[in-house]
């Protein structure tokens, strides 16, 4: 038999980016412990939706860990309490029966909230915009190994790479600051080959729009790499600024 | 000169500028802690050390305004960083919690930064703008730490500069791009013990001058 626990929610509510929002408790009994917290969410909106209320909205897509659309503040911590899980991949088991969650939205400047949990994180993909790719002539398909890359170096892009655009380091950081994310998306490019013709403009232009779209400046707290699901380290981060150093003063980017 | 400006006022470029100036600080207090040292050799000692400092002259005068540039910008740039930072999340959390990234000296850079602002201050209207032509600067220190006030002010404000410069060492390296896995362990372990230096090398001074004064 499976366990199951009563849960007391304080879910944030707010009907649109402009009309102002607040908390609403709400009780979510027998609650496998089974269930992902997105599933227990669905349970609680099944029975707002036959009481004729107004169901929770939340942000998910793929719920197995990989797309990056989900992701709350529970408890204070984004994508909750477990150390590199996100939000649909976290278990009710990790709950007490008896438990009060407070469940928020991300929260920053650069962030909008639209509905309840649902934030408009597409200041993420105007940075990628900004110089987060590559640019390839098309042509034949070359030999995946025509160009070497050592072991090392292609580990440490894969896992710069390994970034699902969350944004829940933004939602960790003291300063609300998307210099994780950032440092991710360059130093996936920068530290292979096929990336280092537009360094320069890449690192300069990323950082410049992440700056207009009004994130904060990171103060090395931490939060962010403690707080990633992807667990993406900070070395990536020191990496971003190397570039942006070598771009501003050795390269004719401006 | 149009893209240093600009390269300079984004997020890292205040980053780097906040890192360099911080750095000098943490070499000026090595250099200012080792001076105090010669407090230990008695009163002679103390007075002969500040008499070799001032005999250096416009040396003295051009690292005064070094100091003072640095401290600009230290602190302008700090506060903008802090008002940005607040800027940054309009709406608060309901429920804020770590996962366990930061550290009470990161949590408190602003804090501490502008508490020691003040400190620097009261520590120089103390001991560098008084008048010396009867005293000798081993007189006025011992004089200013026989009240017990002065001895607790100078510990706390040392124990905060402590605090202050176990986050900035190491997070200057960082943000200067020196995060490497065999070298970063090793910056910690530094940042750690020079706080600990600070804290209690500077903090020791006064105990020390109000026990023999
Ligand atoms: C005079 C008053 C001071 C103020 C107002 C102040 C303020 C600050 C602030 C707000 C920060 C954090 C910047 C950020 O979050 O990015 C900071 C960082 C730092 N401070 Fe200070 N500070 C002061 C004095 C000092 C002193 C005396 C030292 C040297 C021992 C020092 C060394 C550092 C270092 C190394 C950093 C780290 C730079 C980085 O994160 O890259 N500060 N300071
Ligand atoms: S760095 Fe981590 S927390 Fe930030 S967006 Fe990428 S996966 Fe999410
Ligand atoms: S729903 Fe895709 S990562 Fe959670």
């Amino acid at each position: 038999m499976t366990k199951t626990i009563n849960l007391t929610l304080k879910v944030w509510r707010q009907q649109s980016a402009t009309i102002k929002g607040g908390f609403e408790t709400y009780h979510a009994s027998n609650i496998s412990t089974d269930m992902s917290f997105l599933e227990m969410l669905d349970v609680v909106n099944e029975q707002l939706t036959l009481d004729c209320r107004e169901p929770i909205a939340f942000d998910h897509d793929c719920r197995e860990g990989i797309c990056g659309q989900c992701g709350s503040v529970i408890n204070g911590r984004p994508h909750g309490p477990e150390k590199g899980t996100t939000l649909c991949q976290l278990h009710m088991r990790h709950f007490n029966d008896g438990d009060t969650i407070a469940i928020e939205p991300f929260r920053a400047k650069a962030f909008k909230v639209l509905k309840d949990l649902v934030v408009d994180r597409s200041a993420l993909d105007k940075i990628i915009q900004a110089g987060g790719y590559v640019s390839v002539n098309t042509g034949g398909t070359p030999d995946a190994n025509a160009i070497p890359v050592p072991k090392e170096i292609a580990e440490k892009a894969m896992d710069a790479a390994a970034c699902i655009g969350c944004g829940a380091c933004v939602a960790s950081c003291p300063n609300a600051s998307a210099m994780l994310f950032v440092g991710a998306k360059v130093s996936q490019l920068a530290l292979l080959p096929q990336g280092k013709p537009e360094a320069a403009r890449r690192v300069t232009f990323m950082v410049q729009t992440m700056d207009e779209l009004g994130f904060g400046n990171c103060s090395n707290e931490r939060e962010c790499e403690a707080e990633c699901p992807k667990e993406i380290s900070i070395t990536n981060i020191a990496r971003m600024n190397r570039e942006f150093f070598k771009a501003g003063l050795f390269s004719s980017t401006r | 000169m149009n893209w240093f400006v600009s390269m300079l006022g984004s997020s890292i470029g205040k980053k780097l500028m906040m890192a360099i100036t911080g750095l000098s600080f943490c070499g000026f207090l090595v250099a200012h802690l080792a001076g105090n040292l010669f407090i230990y050799g008695g009163r002679d000692a103390f007075n002969s050390y500040a008499d070799h400092l001032h005999s250096l002259g416009p040396l003295v005068n051009l690292a005064e305004i070094g100091l003072l540039t640095l401290a600009l910008i230290h602190i302008l740039t700090g506060a903008t960083l802090f008002y940005e930072n607040l800027r940054a999340r309009p709406d608060r959390y309901s429920v804020n919690k770590s996962a366990g990234g930061r550290t009470i000296g990161s949590a408190t850079m602003p804090y501490s930064g502008f508490f020691l602002l003040f400190f620097v201050i009261f520590h120089l209207f103390n001991f560098h703008f008084v008048d010396k032509t009867h005293l000798t600067i081993f007189d006025i220190v011992s004089k200013a730490f026989s009240n017990p006030i002065y001895v607790i002010f100078y510990i706390l404000a040392m124990i905060i500069a402590g605090l202050h410069v176990s986050h900035g060492l190491w997070s200057a390296f960082q943000t200067l791009g020196a995060n490497h896995p065999k070298y970063m362990p090793i910056i910690m372990m530094v940042s750690l013990v020079f706080s600990l230096i600070v804290g209690i090398g500077f903090g020791f001074l006064p105990v020390y001058i109000s026990l023999i004064a």
